[in-house]
């Protein structure tokens, strides 16, 4: 599916986890065409839509970035006419309404996750042909495949800051490990009501597993 | 907004009223039997380097149509602003009017405004331009500049994906070129250094890659200016031309001479003031 894609692709790993008190984004860095040439190993994935409000890209780079530049502003100008940070909800909508309408011409997905003060941390999902879907975590890109046994198992609600980060360390390794078209350097941004912190992690301190 | 939209976007996508021209002309050519010409392309080696003061960039020279060298010293570095230079790889016509299209917008833009444009502004602009095009435009290219926020390298690719990295080589030699960049690049570089290391990855990618070769260019870009070299290196394997080949004046006899006036009539003047005021 990855290599019909033209152009650059972002075959990747990409997720998203609420803990008590925030959100979890995260994702790989690697950028390919064709499936055997990688592009790029420090693309950027995740996107920061509004002040509190992240979102992860995969599919098509170019229509990726071509959507969230869309949404970019229109999440800014619609924060500006309401006088108030955007919802979550609202950011999620604009991509699923760029991806639905469009869903002809575009192969992106995204991850959108944030924090706003009616529902606290949220996570939702677009999917390809412009589905909208809120769940406390979610995972998404080629190399999800590999960690849905993963992240099924270990995932717990209301888990603290750390352990959250573990968590979405670990299965950020794990399938940037078995997925070929996932790698690079793992990214992760904590968004809380206090703020928002990157962490990237370089591949050779990902945590290890059995055979490596 | 008055400031960035300088020129109209088109009311839809796309503008294809060329292939309609190729489409009649291909006809023309008695029904197919001749082959129209295949496009121009710079199979092509270039690359960029972020150093300490500034941006280097590099391309090679040749230009190929088919099989065929089409120009052995084309220019694929092609100015943007004052501030911002930008290499193309690709089909020769579509980097040559996209990065022409891109100066234009981008000198109104400073003369509107009154300030120098930024790379950060190119990029989007380029960005806008190639994904509303979805990859039909062959434009893979390199743009490099200093601005008031310090010194960039952008990569855009035909579809419409940029990547903002320190080091980069695009075109068909562009395996070749990132081998040596991915194994000399350090940052923060000196200048002289970054210019070597630029002009042995296009070396490289000329000795490497049938599409690239000739002369290496190299523009350097830094907040006091710019220093565009052309050639940098010339190419080793260079013909000498063994005697001349042009033809004397003379060499074509003159038979007969006939000289028509042509006799003009003024019908209709008429005189436009135009308003200055």
């Amino acid at each position: 599916m990855d290599s019909q894609i033209k152009g650059v692709s972002t075959g990747t790993t990409i997720l998203a986890v609420t803990f008590n008190g925030g959100v979890i984004i995260g994702s790989d860095s690697r950028a390919s065409i064709g499936g055997n040439y990688v592009s790029s190993k420090t693309i950027n994935k995740l996107i920061q839509v509004h002040d509190r409000i992240f979102c992860c890209i995969a599919g098509s780079l170019a229509d990726a970035q071509a959507v969230t530049k869309a949404a970019k502003f229109q999440i800014s100008f619609h924060s500006i006419q309401m006088e108030s940070p955007p919802l979550v909800k609202a950011a999620a909508s604009v991509l699923k309404e760029l991806c639905y309408n469009n869903k002809e011409e575009l192969q992106a997905g995204f991850i959108t996750a944030g924090w706003d003060r009616k529902k606290g941390p949220q996570v939702y999902t677009v999917a390809l042909g412009g589905m909208l879907l809120s769940q406390p975590f979610t995972i998404g890109g080629s190399g999800s495949t590999y960690i849905y046994g993963y992240a099924d198992a270990k995932y717990k609600p209301d888990m603290s800051r750390e352990e959250c980060l573990q968590f979405a360390t670990n299965a950020l390794a794990l399938a940037m490990g078995r997925d070929n078209v996932s790698g690079g350097v793992a990214h992760l941004v904590v968004i809380t009501e206090e703020g928002v912190e990157h962490v990237v992690i370089p591949g050779d301190k990902l945590p290890k597993f059995h055979d490596e | 907004m008055a400031l960035s939209n300088v020129v109209e976007t088109p009311a839809s996508g796309f503008n294809f009223e060329n292939v309609c021209r190729n489409v009649a002309l291909e006809g023309l050519l008695q029904g197919g039997q001749t082959k129209a010409p295949k496009p121009m392309k710079t199979g092509t080696t270039i690359a960029g380097v972020l150093c300490k003061n500034g941006v280097v960039l590099g391309a090679d020279t040749r230009a190929t149509s088919g099989e065929v060298v089409a120009d052995k010293m084309c220019a694929k570095i092609h100015y943007i602003s004052p501030n911002i230079y930008c290499c193309g790889a690709g089909t020769a016509a579509d980097t040559e009017k996209t990065t022409d299209l891109l100066s234009s917008n981008l000198t109104i833009f400073s003369m509107n405004s009154g300030r120098n444009p930024r790379v950060v502004m190119a990029v989007n602009i380029l960005q806008d331009m190639l994904f509303r095009y979805r990859g039909q435009i062959g434009a893979s290219l390199i743009l490099g500049g200093v601005d008031c926020t310090g010194n960039h390298l952008y990569k855009v690719g035909p579809y419409g994906s940029i990547d903002n990295v320190p080091y980069l080589a695009m075109g068909s030699g562009d395996l070749a070129a990132l081998g040596i960049l991915e194994d000399r690049f350090k940052a923060n570089m000196e200048m002289e250094e970054a210019k070597e290391l630029v002009r042995d990855a296009i070396h490289s990618g000329i000795m490497s890659d049938l599409g690239s070769g000739n002369n290496i260019d190299i523009c350097v870009i830094t907040k006091q200016g710019v220093d565009y070299i052309r050639p940098y290196q010339e190419s080793e394997y260079k013909d000498k031309r063994q005697r001349r080949y042009k033809y004397r004046p003379g060499t074509t006899s003159i038979l007969t001479e006939k000289i028509v006036p042509l006799e003009l009539e003024v019908v209709q003047e008429t005189v436009q003031r135009m308003d200055t005021a």
